[in-house]
């Protein structure tokens, strides 16, 4: 019961222990990293351990151990972190053993203490014990004794007092017989009477025996057995006698004794008649018993005595003693009986009158308990004194509370203690661990820097060799070789812009990766991107006689805020792809905004595979989005329900009948370098990671990428992007020349009406598009007939009209009827749409009537516009050529132009201005960034910059930021489009000068040094619209 | 000696030097670049070159020269050179140069050292080689034919 209670005092102590342990390590292990982070947190940190301290050495020494910890620790740290935490860990050690040696003193503290407190108690109940025996017994004996006393008075009434004595020793023993039980300590009683040694003989012949002496008994004790009263002698003369006369039955045998004989009895008689009261002898051994006695004496007298009689007065008073037997042993033994815990008790009884000898009355000498205790007995008799001494039989019992207690306190007290200390350990550990991944990560991280530099450095040492190879291929192309060198040759020269195009990708993986790329965020036109995207494209897809096709709802914003470098990206792979794996049909690319879509999947039924733009089936372009998150979030609207004003949610698909994709391969096409079999890659060439970075740029701009594939049908891939409207309306738009160019002519067509005769409605729809782009009304008929009676009665006269090809060839006389009947009236133009050149030509060539303006697809604004300018104005001049070549549009886009050469470098100065010379430009050229500074301060008439990066005292980001400045304080209105002014870096290493690096500083991009022409026209175009 | 030998000599010298490393393509695309309204194009930028080559070498020597070294200054003085030898494309010097930013970067003067002789003997081989181009093409044009293109 005790050892429970123990137990469950010890959980619930460790219990309260616990908690705050808990709390404390966890508060010390969230600081732990804050102070290994550095040197400088060790204050920090200290305070922390002085608070742990706190907690855990609640005792003396503790505030010497904080200071010391204190100041030891501070100074450690910010001497040597590796000492300091060596030593740290050695002082966690130490004060985990001073914590086991503080708990071992409490608990051994706590076990003294304990079993102190038992013996204790077992002593009060010892005291308590004997005290009960020490108060019966004399009770017992003082009721005896006023018996006896009584009796004293009885004799003295009974026997002297009368004449003759109304008791003889007959009455006497039938009397003390009866009443013996008033008397409970008393073995006897006997009464001797007082004789003088005048009365002697009288007396001894009235009683018929002589007065018998006992000191010879005294001194030769017999045994019970041959004891004879015959054998005692007779007393010698004395001067008085004190013969028994009376006895209780049981001690008959002292009759006629001479009790002044005794030693004991006559000191007892002597001192009785004294003083008048009860008196106690020394312990002796009985007569005949032999066993431990005391006589107690009563004197008998004459007469009553006054209680200030004195001692002669009571000696002559006196007629007689009464004595009574005490058998100390037997009665104590029956007292003892009586009381409980008798076993348990030992009890001793002494007279000890004589201090230095006390006498034993009562009690055996067996060996208990060592602690004893007295106590005092008091008979009655101021000259004797009684003492009792008790012990206890058993040795005191082991202490096995004290020892549970503190044994399972100390089990607690260590438990907890080593729970922390493991827990700091842990805490070392894992620091340990932590640090050694740090130094793993920074490792990491280095290689992989060194890896993006490796890969940047390479791949520019790549570029520089197969530039050379390049130019050398273009230089070998422009002698003379027949046709055989010609071949092999172009196909050097494809492989190494293959080859260069495939360093560029490597490029965009490896910053991707690094997560290095960043978009940028600048106000441009998608559809001018996409007419860009698809001069790219014409030229491949008009050698494969590919219908190519591009279709921005109206619904799309003119300006957008994004990066169109990246979008560019993304459309160009993903045509690119198409174009590869197509070789019959088409290939449309749709931009819609998401709302749109999503309402026609409600409103339009399913449109029949037949309608499509070649009339060749296509994959369900429904289908690429299936898996789109954002529309199969919550409903059919998903999170597009609310179109917010500011942002434009884009969705592209680009749609193509080509070979499509395997099934087997289609679940990782956007995995890097994979391709749907490695022989692909040998027909077609790429590297396979364009998808994985188109997937990735498309996550970038917030958006997701899907398809849809059927094999030998086609392939849809539709992606969505999220861009920030930058259209006038919506107020702001970052400070950016804007690439308009399709609305060179746009007001020049204004109000002009126009007929598509075309029988499929969605190339309809792209034709009408593109008109629709040049502000030119359109309507749309599905053959010539319709067409006709449009033109001949319709209310707006139809100046342009545009056929598509089939229709024209399908039957020539109707062609020709068409085009008599339209001379009728006012005759509008004609034009023929076809895929390519060579198609056309064979059947056109004998329709013998004015040759109709041929147009070659794909169809893109700025190229309608020229065509129909010149048809228009000058007349038929036969097809045009809309593929221009890089290099007069080089011409286009900088004839003219006042461009700033910054370079502090003359060669390098003059090597650039010549190059752009070359193009048209008018070159002013300056050596270093302050003068640049000075020379763009607006208001200026540049209008761009070409600055060098590295120049003495002022670099080129430092002069571009000053630049930036100064345009920004000049442009108080907000209308700063028209102070920016375009700065291009350049540089001779791409890795030094990336192209973040130069936006950052409000450049607008860079060119590699020396300039290339391709690289040139990119970055030029993004800023001066054709001329 | 006639045009067309003449033509022909300069051909394969130009060729030679191409085919060595002395040039590269940046040279080519420079006479793209010289035309009518620039007759005398590539020989100013060369003749700008020759001019900063002896002023940068003139430079480093010096710079080499102090106790102790100022790398980063050296370094400068390189690094326009290359800029310089690249846009007239002079590659072999290019080379050399990029050889002795390294050595710049790593302070290691003996390199330094070597690298400036290296750039010395590289400029003086291509000065006698461009010059003789030249003379080659003077000769032609006074002899009235005109200078072959570089393809």
């Amino acid at each position: 019961m005790s050892l429970l209670h123990v137990v469950g005092f010890g959980l619930k102590v460790g219990h309260l222990l616990w908690v705050p342990c808990c709390l404390i390590v966890s508060f010390i292990y969230l600081n732990w990293f804050n102070c290994n982070l550095g040197i400088n947190h060790n204050h920090n940190c200290s305070n922390n351990n002085k608070w742990k301290m706190g907690f855990l050495g609640d005792y003396d020494g503790k505030v010497w151990l904080n200071n010391w910890w204190e100041k030891n620790l501070g100074n450690t740290c910010k001497q040597y972190y590796y000492k300091y935490k060596m030593l740290r860990r050695s002082w966690w050690r130490k004060l985990w053993h001073a914590y086991v040696v503080f708990w071992i003193v409490i608990s051994s503290s706590r076990f003294l203490h304990m079993s102190s407190e038992a013996t204790e108690k077992r002593k009060e109940s010892l005291v308590s014990l004997c005290d009960e025996r020490a108060r019966m017994l004399q009770d017992q004996f003082n009721v005896s004794m006023n018996h006896i006393q009584a009796m004293s008075i009885l004799i003295s009434t009974f026997h002297h007092a009368m004449d003759p004595s109304a008791i003889d020793q007959k009455t006497f023993a039938r009397y003390t017989e009866r009443t013996a039980f008033e008397r409970p300590l008393t073995s006897g009683v006997a009464y001797a009477v007082r004789v003088l040694h005048s009365e002697r003989e009288q007396f001894e012949k009235q009683q018929g025996w002589t007065i018998k002496r006992m000191d010879t008994l005294e001194q030769n004790p017999v045994q019970e057995d041959d004891f004879a009263l015959e054998a005692l002698e007779p007393s010698p003369i004395q001067e008085e006698y004190a013969p028994v006369i009376f006895a209780q039955e049981t001690i008959k045998h002292v009759i006629s004794v001479d009790v002044l004989s005794g030693k004991e009895d006559q000191e007892n008689v002597l001192r009785a008649r004294e003083s008048g009261k009860g008196v106690l002898t020394a312990p002796f051994r009985l007569l005949k018993t032999n066993r431990l006695g005391v006589i107690l004496t009563f004197a008998v007298y004459k007469k009553e005595l006054p209680s200030n009689a004195t001692p002669d007065e009571r000696i002559q008073a006196t007629d007689g003693y009464l004595g009574g037997v005490f058998d100390i042993e037997s009665l104590v033994e029956k007292l003892l009986q009586q009381l409980a815990s008798k076993q348990s008790v030992i009890v001793n009884v002494y007279d000890t009158t004589n201090h230095t000898d006390p006498i034993a009355m009562y009690g055996s000498d067996v060996l208990g308990d060592e602690f004893y205790h007295v106590s005092t007995l008091n008979f009655g008799d101021p000259f004797r004194k009684h003492e009792m001494h008790c012990r206890f039989k058993q040795k005191p019992p082991w202490p096995w509370e004290a020892i549970h207690s503190s044994v399972g306190m100390l089990v607690i007290a260590v438990l907890i203690g080593y729970i922390l200390y493991a827990t700091v350990n842990r805490m070392f550990i894992s620091e340990d661990n932590y640090n050694e991944q740090m130094e793993l990560k920074k490792r990491a991280q280095a290689a992989d820097v060194a890896k993006s530099q490796f890969l940047a450095t390479v791949s520019h040492e790549i570029r520089t060799p197969m530039n050379g190879v390049l130019g050398m291929l273009n230089m070998l192309m422009d002698t003379d070789l027949d046709v055989t060198q010609q071949e092999y040759v172009r196909t050097a020269q494809g492989s190494g812009k293959a080859l260069v195009s495939l360093i560029n990708e490597v490029l965009d993986q490896a910053k991707i990766d690094s997560g290095k790329l960043e978009l940028e965020a600048v106000v441009f036109d998608l559809r001018a991107i996409l007419d860009d995207v698809l001069l790219l494209f014409s030229e491949k897809s008009q050698g494969k006689g590919v219908e190519l096709a591009v279709y921005v709802s109206d619904e799309v914003p003119e300006q957008l805020i994004g990066d169109p470098g990246r979008f560019r990206q993304i459309i160009t792979n993903l045509m690119g792809n198409s174009i590869k794996f197509t070789e019959k049909g088409h290939i449309f690319v749709t931009i819609h905004l998401v709302e749109e879509v999503v309402h026609s999947i409600e409103v339009e039924p399913q449109s029949t595979s037949k309608d499509t733009l070649s009339g060749y089936p296509v994959a369900d372009i429904r289908r690429s989005w299936e898996g789109f998150k954002a529309f199969s979030q919550e409903g059919p609207l998903g999170s597009f329900s609310s179109p917010s004003s500011e942002l434009v949610n884009l969705i592209v698909s680009v749609e193509d009948t080509g070979v499509g994709i395997p099934l087997e391969a289609q679940s990782r096409i956007f995995t890097p370098f994979m391709q749907v079999d490695p022989s692909i890659s040998r027909k077609h060439g790429g590297t396979g990671i364009g998808l994985s970075i188109s997937k990735c740029l498309v996550g970038r701009m917030n958006g997701e990428i899907g398809f849809v594939s059927i094999p030998n049908i086609g392939s849809t891939f539709t992606f969505t992007a999220v861009f920030t409207n930058g259209s006038p309306n919506s107020k702001e738009g970052r400070s950016q020349p804007i690439n308009n160019q399709p609305h060179l002519a746009s007001s020049e067509f204004h109000g002009t009406n126009a007929l598509v005769i075309d029988p499929r409605p969605i190339r309809a729809k792209v034709s009408r598009y593109h008109l629709q782009r040049l502000d030119i009304r359109v309507e749309l008929v599905s053959d010539l007939d319709q067409g006709l009676s449009l033109i001949t009665n319709g209310n707006s006269p139809i100046s342009i009209v545009f056929i598509e090809q089939e229709v024209w060839d399908r039957d020539s006389s109707i062609s020709s009827h068409f085009v008599n009947n339209t001379r009728k009236v006012d005759p509008p133009k004609l034009f023929i749409l076809v895929n390519s050149n060579s198609s056309f030509r064979a059947s056109s060539v004998n329709s013998g009537d004015p040759f109709p303006v041929v147009i070659t697809k794909p169809l893109k604004a700025s190229m309608l516009a020229v065509t129909l300018q010149r048809a228009m104005g000058v007349g038929n001049r036969g097809n045009t050529r809309n593929v221009e070549l890089p290099s007069l549009s080089l011409h286009h886009l900088l004839r003219g132009r006042r461009i700033l050469v910054v370079d502090d470098n003359s060669v390098n100065r003059t090597v650039a201005a010549g190059a752009l010379k070359k193009y048209g430009a008018d070159v002013v050229c300056i050596s270093s960034g302050k003068d640049a500074v000075a020379k763009l301060n607006p208001p200026h008439q540049f209008d761009a910059c070409f600055m060098d990066i590295q120049m003495p005292e002022m670099d080129g980001f430092e002069a571009t930021r000053r630049i930036r400045e100064l345009e920004a304080s000049m442009d108080g209105d907000g209308n700063n489009s028209k102070l920016h002014v375009p700065i291009l870096a350049m540089t001779a290493d791409v890795m030094q000068a990336t192209n973040e690096e130069c936006l950052k500083t409000g450049m607008d991009g860079y060119v590699s040094k020396p300039f290339e022409a391709e690289q040139l026209y990119r970055e030029v175009s993004r800023f001066f619209p054709p001329s | 000696m006639d045009v067309l030998q003449l033509q022909r000599k300069l051909r394969e010298h130009q060729a030679a030097m191409l085919r060595e490393g002395f040039l590269d393509d940046q040279f080519s695309q420079l006479q793209k670049l010289q035309d009518e309204s620039s007759p005398d194009f590539v020989i100013e930028v060369v003749k700008m070159f020759f001019d900063d080559s002896e002023k940068l070498l003139n430079n480093m020597t010096r710079a080499l020269g102090q106790v102790p070294v100022d790398f980063k200054q050296v370094d400068a003085h390189v690094h326009q050179y290359k800029g310089s030898s690249a846009s007239v494309g002079a590659a072999r010097v290019k080379n050399v140069c990029a050889t002795f930013r390294n050595f710049c970067e790593t302070q290691n003067l003996e390199g330094c050292v070597r690298c400036l002789q290296q750039l010395q003997n590289e400029y003086s081989l291509l000065k006698n080689n461009l010059q003789y181009l030249f003379r080659l093409q003077e000769q032609i044009q006074a002899a009235g034919g005109s200078i072959p293109t570089i393809e």
